[in-house]
C-alpha cells in the first residue's frame, strides 16, 4: 500500500501507517503496469490431512484477510494452545462436526498486486464432483502434495493416487496453469534431496499425462514458509507460491477470429430512434465467448439462418465502439429478425451445427447415469433435452487408463456419446469453454447430474 | 456527497479493471436472472449492499443518457420486508430513491405477520431480525415470487462462503446445504419446480472493499446513517449501541454523543454504528483498507451469540 497518499483531511489513511504490506513482495514488477489484469481465481486440490486448509488458512492470515473477532474466535477454541490456521476454511456445521470440509468454498484475498479468489475444493470421497464444479472457470490449480506421505528413498518415487487424481481433472477442465505445492516440508529432516525426488516425480507423470506444469514449489503452510516470502535456500531459487500466483496468466477466451454470442435476453419492448422512423429495434444482450464485433458488422443468427447488420453495440448501458470475448454486451440489429433466448449471434457461414458429438462426461450424480433416457442439456443459454446414446469407456482418474465400462456412477468419467433433440453449436472443450461445455440436468430432481465437456460433432 | 477527487489519490487501490470485470459478472447475473424467471423481485434494503444491487441492475437493463443517469424500466420490482423497527433516515432514504428512479417497491411488513400471528415475540422489543424470514417468505407466496435478487457476498461469514451464485430455495423457503447444485462455468441451473424459487446473488464475489470502492467510482447514493454523524450512543458489551426507543438506557448506563457511521443498516435493535470520521465513501475505502473487525463482527448483536447462528439462520429461509 505504499501507493496510498495523505488525503484532504491531513491523515495517512489505510496501511501505509503501519509499515509496508505484509506481502510486498519483490518490487521488480511495477504496481499497475505489468500486473496482470484480474483478480486471478484459483482452485486448491489436496486431500485430508494434506495440510491445505493450513496453507489457505496461511495465505488469508498473512494477506490480512482474517479479522480480528475471527481470530478472536479462533483464539477461544483452541484455548490456549497456538491457534489452528485451518479452522478459518471450516463453513458449515455438519463439517465441522466431521472435521472435515464437504463442499466448494470461496475465499478472498488481496495482496497489493492482485485480488485473489479461492475455490477450495476438498479431496475425499465427493473429490470429483467438488474438484470439477472448482476447477470449471478456475484460472489456475494449487495441487497440495504431502511429503511426508511419499517414501524419498524409493527409486522411481511413487506418487500418491489423489496427487495424480487432483493434477488429471484439472487439465481434463482445462485449467490454463496447474502448479504442485509440496508441503509439509518442516517435518523432512533432510528437505532439499526430499523435494528435488518429489520434483523429479511429478515431472516425469505430468509428462506422460501430457500435462504442463506451471511450477513445483516446495512450501510449509504450518511454518508459513515459502507461502508468501521466497525461500532463503540454496537447493531453491524459485519464487514463492504467493509471487508465482501473482503473476499467472488469467484465462481469456479469444478475441479474434469468428465471432460467437449466446443470446441471454431479449429486450422486446424498446423503442428508439434509430434512423429517423423511430421504428421499433431490438437488443440482444449477451457474453461473448469468442471474437468481437462492432457497428456494421455482419451477423447471423442461428437457428434461423437470418443475416443482418449490427447498428450498433453497448455496454452496461452505453453505446461503445466494441466488444470483445470476456464481455456481456448489448447488441442491436439494422432489422428485425427471429431470434430468442438461447440462439446465437455468429459469424455468417461459421457455424458447423450438430444434434450428434462425443465428449467426456463427468458424472456428479447419486443415481447413476442411464444410457437412453431423456435429460435437460444447457448449452450456452439453451435449454435442450438430450439422451446419452452410448457409454464408450470410463477414465481411470487415478491412472488414466482408459476401463472398458457402459456404467457410470457419481465421481465416475467417461467417453459417452451425446443426441440432443435439436441442433447445436457445439465446439470442442479444448477450442473454447462457452462453445464446448455443457451441463446435464435430471428431469425429474432437477439436480444437476452432469457436466459434458465436447470433444468432437459426429455425422 | 462523494469526492472522486479524493478517491484517485486512492490508486492503484481503485482497480478499475477488477470493478468492471466484478460488474460483468453482476449484470450477466442480473440479466439470466431476468430471462430465466418469471416473477423475480430485487431484495432493496437501503443497505449499501442493496443499493449497489440496484445501480447495477439500472446498468444491466437500462441506456445511460448522457446527463449520467438511466432511461428505461427494470423487468422486476423491488421488495423490501420492513420489520417496523428501521431507522428513520433509511425509510426516507428508501421512499425518495424509489421516487426518483421510478420503479414499483413492494413492502413486505412484519408488524403485518405479527398482526396475522405468523410471527410471535418473546417480547416486545426483541431483535426483529430472525423474523423478517417468516414476513420475508409471506411476500414470496404472495406475490408468488419465483426469484428472488439479493446483494449476499461470500466474503461476509462463513457459512456464505459456500453458497451459490443461484441457490434453490425448496417449498418452504428452506435452504439445504447438502443438497446444493454443483455450479459449473457459468452454466446456471435455474430450473426449479413450481412453488420453489431461486435465490441470486450478482454481487457473490464481491469484498466489502469492493462494494465501497464502487460506490465512490459510480457516486451510487446510500442513506446517510452511512456517513460520519453526531449520534447518542451506549456502550455495552463492547459494542456501541445506539440509544433509540427500541434499544433504551438499560441500568446503570450512561448515554455519550460521539460521531460515528453504521457499516451495515438493518433492525434497529440489533445494527450498531462505528465510531469513524468517514464523510463520504472515498474516506471510507482508507478506513476499509485498515480494517481489523470483520462488518458483521463489529455491527450485529445477533450474530454474536454463537460461531454458527448464521447458517441456523440461512435454513430457516433468511436471506
Amino acid at each position: 500500500m505504499s501507493a496510498l497518499k495523505e488525503d484532504d483531511t491531513g491523515r495517512a489513511p489505510g496501511r501505509s501507517q503501519a509499515g509496508p504490506h505484509p506481502l510486498g513482495g519483490s518490487a521488480d514488477v511495477p504496481v499497475g503496469r505489468e500486473a496482470p489484469s484480474r483478480a486471478l481465481r484459483f482452485l486448491t486440490a489436496g486431500s485430508v490431512d494434506d495440510g491445505k486448509s493450513t496453507l489457505i488458512g496461511r495465505l488469508l492470515y498473512d494477506s490480512q484477510a482474517i479479522l480480528a473477532d475471527q481470530l478472536d474466535t479462533l483464539e477461544k477454541r483452541a484455548a490456549g494452545a497456538p491457534i489452528d490456521l485451518s479452522l478459518l476454511t471450516d463453513g458449515l456445521e455438519a463439517e465441522r462436526e466431521q472435521g472435515i470440509t464437504i463442499d466448494v468454498a470461496y475465499r478472498y484475498f488481496a495482496t497489493p498486486r492482485r485480488k485473489f479468489i479461492i475455490a477450495d475444493a476438498p479431496g475425499h470421497e465427493q473429490y470429483t464432483r467438488n474438484m470439477v464444479t472448482a476447477a470449471a472457470g478456475s484460472d489456475a490449480a494449487v495441487v497440495l502434495v504431502d511429503i511426508t506421505k511419499l517414501d524419498v528413498t524409493q527409486k522411481p518415487l511413487v506418487l500418491l493416487p489423489q496427487t495424480r487424481r487432483h493434477a488429471l481433472l484439472a487439465h481434463l477442465l482445462r485449467v490454463p496453469s496447474i502448479v504442485f505445492a509440496v508441503n509439509k516440508l518442516d517435518a523432512v529432516a533432510d528437505p532439499a534431496p526430499a523435494y528435488v525426488a518429489v520434483r523429479e516425480a511429478l515431472l516425469a507423470f505430468a509428462k506422460q499425462a501430457g500435462i504442463e506444469v506451471a511450477e513445483v514449489i516446495p512450501v510449509s503452510a504450518l511454518r508459513g514458509d515459502n507461502v508468501t516470502a521466497p525461500l532463503e535456500a540454496d537447493w531453491y531459487q524459485g519464487p514463492s507460491l504467493l509471487q508465482l500466483l501473482e503473476r499467472l496468466p488469467a484465462a481469456q477466451e479469444r478475441k479474434d477470429g469468428d465471432l460467437l454470442v449466446p443470446v441471454q435476453y431479449v429486450v422486446r419492448d424498446a423503442v428508439q430512434e434509430l434512423d429517423g422512423t423511430g421504428h421499433q429495434w431490438r437488443a440482444l444482450w449477451g457474453r461473448i465467448a469468442h471474437g468481437r464485433v462492432k457497428a456494421g458488422d455482419a451477423v447471423q443468427i442461428f437457428p434461423s439462418g437470418e443475416t443482418a447488420t449490427v447498428a450498433e453495440v453497448r455496454l452496461a448501458g452505453s453505446v461503445v465502439p466494441v466488444v470483445e470475448a470476456g464481455q456481456s454486451v448489448g447488441v442491436v440489429l439494422d432489422r428485425q429478425v427471429d431470434v430468442s433466448r438461447g440462439d446465437w449471434i455468429v459469424t455468417p457461414g461459421s457455424v458447423q451445427p450438430s444434434q450428434r458429438f462425443s465428449a467426456t462426461l463427468a458424472w456428479l450424480d447419486t443415481e447413476p447415469a442411464q444410457v437412453g433416457r431423456k435429460y435437460w442439456v444447457r448449452h450456452g443459454n439453451r435449454w435442450v433435452q438430450a439422451r446419452i446414446t452410448a457409454i464408450d469407456s470410463r477414465l481411470d482418474v487415478n491412472t488414466l487408463q482408459v476401463i472398458d465400462t457402459h456404467q457410470l456412477a457419481v465421481n465416475d468419467i467417461g467417453h459417452v456419446t451425446i443426441e440432443t433433440q435439436q441442433p447445436l453449436p457445439v465446439e470442442a472443450y479444448e477450442a473454447n469453454r462457452t462453445g464446448g461445455a455443457l451441463i446435464i440436468v435430471d428431469p425429474a430432481t432437477n439436480r444437476t447430474s452432469g457436466a459434458l465437456l465436447v470433444k468432437a460433432a459426429l455425422e | 456527497m462523494n469526492a472522486p477527487a479524493s478517491l484517485d489519490r486512492l490508486l492503484p487501490s481503485l482497480d478499475h479493471r477488477h470493478l468492471d470485470w466484478l460488474e460483468e459478472e453482476a449484470i450477466f447475473i442480473l440479466r439470466e436472472t431476468a430471462a430465466a424467471f418469471e416473477r423475480p423481485a430485487l431484495l432493496f434494503s437501503s443497505g449499501k449492499d442493496s443499493c449497489v444491487v440496484l445501480h447495477l441492475a439500472e446498468k444491466a437493463f437500462k441506456s445511460r443518457q448522457a446527463d449520467g443517469s438511466f432511461k428505461g424500466r427494470l423487468p422486476f420490482p423491488l421488495l423490501h420486508v420492513d420489520t417496523g423497527h428501521n431507522f428513520p433516515e433509511v425509510i426516507e432514504f428508501r421512499d425518495r430513491r424509489i421516487e426518483e428512479i421510478g420503479e414499483r417497491l413492494i413492502v413486505g411488513h412484519l408488524e403485518d405477520s405479527i398482526a396475522r400471528g405468523t410471527v410471535r415475540l418473546s417480547h416486545p422489543l426483541e431483535s426483529r431480525n430472525g423474523h423478517q424470514t417468516v414476513a420475508l417468505l409471506e411476500a414470496i407466496e404472495e406475490h408468488r415470487f419465483d426469484a428472488l435478487i439479493g446483494g449476499a457476498r461470500r466474503d461476509e461469514e462463513k457459512a456464505r462462503a459456500k453458497e451459490r451464485i443461484f441457490s434453490h430455495r425448496d417449498s418452504f423457503g428452506q435452504w439445504q446445504p447438502k443438497e446444493q447444485r454443483p455450479e459449473l462455468w457459468t452454466l446456471f441451473n435455474t430450473r426449479i419446480k413450481p412453488g420453489e424459487h431461486m435465490r441470486a446473488f450478482p454481487i457473490s464475489n464481491w469484498t466489502e472493499l469492493d462494494v465501497w470502492l464502487y460506490i465512490a467510482r459510480e457516486n451510487i447514493p446510500l442513506p446517510s446513517l452511512y456517513f460520519a454523524h453526531q449520534r447518542e450512543v451506549i456502550r455495552r458489551r463492547g459494542l456501541l449501541v445506539p440509544l433509540t426507543e427500541v434499544t433504551p438506557l438499560e441500568d446503570g448506563e450512561t448515554v455519550e454523543t460521539a460521531e460515528v457511521r453504521f457499516r451495515t443498516v438493518g433492525d434497529m435493535t440489533c445494527t450498531c454504528p462505528v465510531e469513524s470520521p468517514a464523510r463520504n465513501s472515498a474516506e471510507i475505502v482508507a478506513e476499509t483498507l485498515q480494517v481489523t473487525v470483520s462488518e458483521r463482527g463489529a455491527t450485529r448483536m445477533d450474530d454474536r451469540t454463537s460461531d454458527a447462528s448464521m447458517e441456523r439462520r440461512k435454513k430457516e429461509g433468511y436471506f
